[in-house]
């Protein structure tokens, strides 16, 4: 079932098959399988501990032991990435304060992975990157600390922006936000999938937000995804897996009669 | 406990300022807050720094030292709470009213077993055996749903999930039966599923002891659908007091954006409204924004 609703043409776009991750004796993922075509965008919605930023990290090579098959634009990922991987693929994470340098300017947290490298025009890079996250030059010079936790989020997609990837892996960009931050990162990232056509793989425990942003949903829980779901299918409440519905009922808010229904998935 | 008319409001809140000393100047962080409490359940919501945390802080006598509280009226079940001796607190903190935090790492102490946590937050305020206090505890912990009271008893608060930890939390809180319960985002940290179910228990607690409730999030869909009545705070002020079911007649521009730029799973749309803040939020009245 889960793949089924995307599907990539072979050779271009995220494909993710039979992934299993361990923990030492400890089985994380279990035959976890999706793709995701070149300039679509898939959700990953689960509960805390469910798996979802380990597929994320999986795919980045952060995890030593797994087993299945990852490909990015038809190219089998071995055990560890090359530089030219970070070039296609970049990742954004929840919390803009733990992944930016404190003592670091912005100006050197975007240059340096330019410079590491070896781009050229690395100033100008700089400066387009700034323009694509909407802040003005004056950035260039502060610290993260100066900086409100929007404004940090958006340089950290500014930093992912700079090599030009085509694949962006973020896992709860906006869940560290106010509501009012979260829909303006929110419409900045869209606006970039949309006019840079990047491949996107989005990792929320909310379901409204992965919704309004890809074009399907995986529903993950422990370790397996149960099923997944077109975005306007989930819009309209037809989901299949028991589990979908108890998740999309409770995102409605308080309801004794819902609560009481509640079974639990341990 | 105090006898009460029950014309009388649990808690009155009149020009609650509280201002924060720091080397870069005064931070005010609430500016002339005003509510009366009965025994119902009034939701505080805003964005972050909106001043939630520290108005539930300065009605329980906990404001860090740097602060400075100032207030027409600040009562509690008749009592003014701006002259409490230090002793005179010790009877009304933790006994007439306590506060849940979001994080019960924090709040609870981890050299210490659950139970005997329990037992002593019990016999602080309440003159029994050890046998028969630690009967309540385990009624307590039933009451908070934990399926396995006995156990849970014994163990230690690394031990338990978060949402395990956070009803105990509330078990703690609740045992000395309070009157009024200030809950800072106590659900905030938890999935969406074990949230609703310990709302659930805040709620059966709420209806069968009469007892009241400020519940501080940064939520407001489920604030309104958990609570009575809403007091919508921005930079330090309350700008919009509204009935929860009424939320979607809000007037005030801040609250209907608020609301505006959540993503709706059942209403697909290209772009979010963004919150277009106005300065006139800062200090003019609802009558003077919505002009
Ligand atoms: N580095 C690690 N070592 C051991 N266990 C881990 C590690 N990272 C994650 N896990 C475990 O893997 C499971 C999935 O975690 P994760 O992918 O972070 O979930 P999610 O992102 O859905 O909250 C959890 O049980 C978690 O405790
Ligand atoms: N000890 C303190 N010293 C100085 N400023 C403080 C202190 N504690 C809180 N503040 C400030 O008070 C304001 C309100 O904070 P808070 O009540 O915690 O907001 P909320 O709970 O709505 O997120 C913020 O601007 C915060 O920085
Ligand atoms: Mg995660
Ligand atoms: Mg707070």
């Amino acid at each position: 079932m889960s793949g089924a609703v995307l599907q990539a043409v072979p050779g271009t776009g995220i494909d993710v098959s039979g992934l299993n991750v361990w923990f030492g004796d400890h089985q994380v993922l279990h035959g976890v399988s999706f793709s995701v075509p070149e300039g679509g965008a898939l959700g990953l919605v689960g509960e805390s501990g469910s798996g979802k930023s380990t597929v994320l990290r999986a795919l980045c090579g952060l995890v030593d032991q797994w087993s299945g098959a990852l490909r990015i634009d038809g190219a089998e990922l071995g055990k560890t990435r090359s530089r030219g991987f970070y070039r296609v693929v970049q990742m954004v994470f929840q919390d803009p304060f733990a992944s930016l340098h404190p003592r670091h300017t912005i100006d050197r947290t975007l240059s340096e992975p330019a410079q590491v490298h070896g781009l050229d025009r690395v100033e100008e890079r700089v400066v387009t990157a700034l323009e694509q996250v909407g802040l003005d030059r004056s950035f260039r010079f502060r610290f993260p600390h100066q900086l409100s936790g929007g404004q940090r989020q958006r340089v950290a997609i500014a930093r992912a922006l700079m090599l030009e990837p085509r694949v962006l892996l973020l896992d709860e960009p906006t869940s560290a936000l106010d509501v009012s931050i979260q829909a303006e990162v929110l419409n900045l990232l869209k606006g970039l999938q949309r006019d840079l056509g990047l491949t996107t793989l989005m990792v929320s425990h909310d379901l409204a937000v992965v919704s309004h942003m890809c074009d399907a949903v995986a529903i993950m829980n422990r370790g397996r995804i149960l099923e997944t779901i077109a975005a306007e299918d989930l819009a309209a409440g037809r989901v299949d897996h028991p589990y979908s519905r108890q998740l999309l009922r409770a995102s409605s808010g308080f309801d004794r009669a819902v609560i009481d229904s509640f079974v639990d998935w341990e | 406990m105090t006898d009460l008319t029950s014309a009388a409001p649990l808690l009155e809140v009149e020009d609650l300022r509280v201002h924060f000393h720091t080397p870069r100047g005064a931070v005010e962080a609430v500016r002339g807050l005003s509510f009366t409490l009965g025994r119902e359940r009034l939701g505080i919501v805003g964005e972050s720094g909106s001043g939630k945390s520290q108005t539930g802080r300065a009605i329980l006598g906990l404001t860090a030292g740097n602060g400075r509280i100032t207030a027409k009226t600040l009562r509690f079940q008749g009592q003014d709470l701006l002259s409490l001796s230090p002793k005179q607190w010790r009877a009304v903190r933790g006994a007439r009213m306590s506060m849940i935090m979001q994080d019960p790492k924090y709040s609870l102490n981890p050299v210490m077993t659950v139970g005997d946590q329990i037992v002593e937050a019990y016999r602080q305020h309440h003159r029994v055996s050890a046998a028969e206090a630690r009967l309540r505890a385990l009624a307590m912990l039933a009451r908070v749903k934990i399926r396995d009271p006995e156990r849970v008893f014994a163990t230690y608060p690394h031990e338990v999930s978060g949402g395990m930890g956070q009803r105990i939390m509330i078990a703690m809180m609740l045992i000395p039966e309070p009157d009024l319960i200030i809950a800072d985002e106590p659900t905030s940290a938890l999935d969406v599923t074990v949230r609703l179910q310990v709302l659930a228990i805040l709620d059966d607690l709420v209806r069968e002891r009469g007892m009241a409730l400020i519940f501080i999030s940064h939520d407001l869909p489920l604030v309104s659908s958990f609570c009575d009545r809403i007091l919508v705070m921005y930079k330090g002020r309350v700008v919009e007091d509204l009935k929860a079911s009424e939320l979607h007649a809000a007037r005030h521009p801040y609250t209907q954006g608020l609301l505006g730029c959540l993503p709706k799973l059942d209403q697909r749309q290209e772009t979010l409204p963004v919150l277009r803040r106005d300065p006139r939020w800062e200090h003019g009245t609802l009558e003077e924004v919505t002009r």
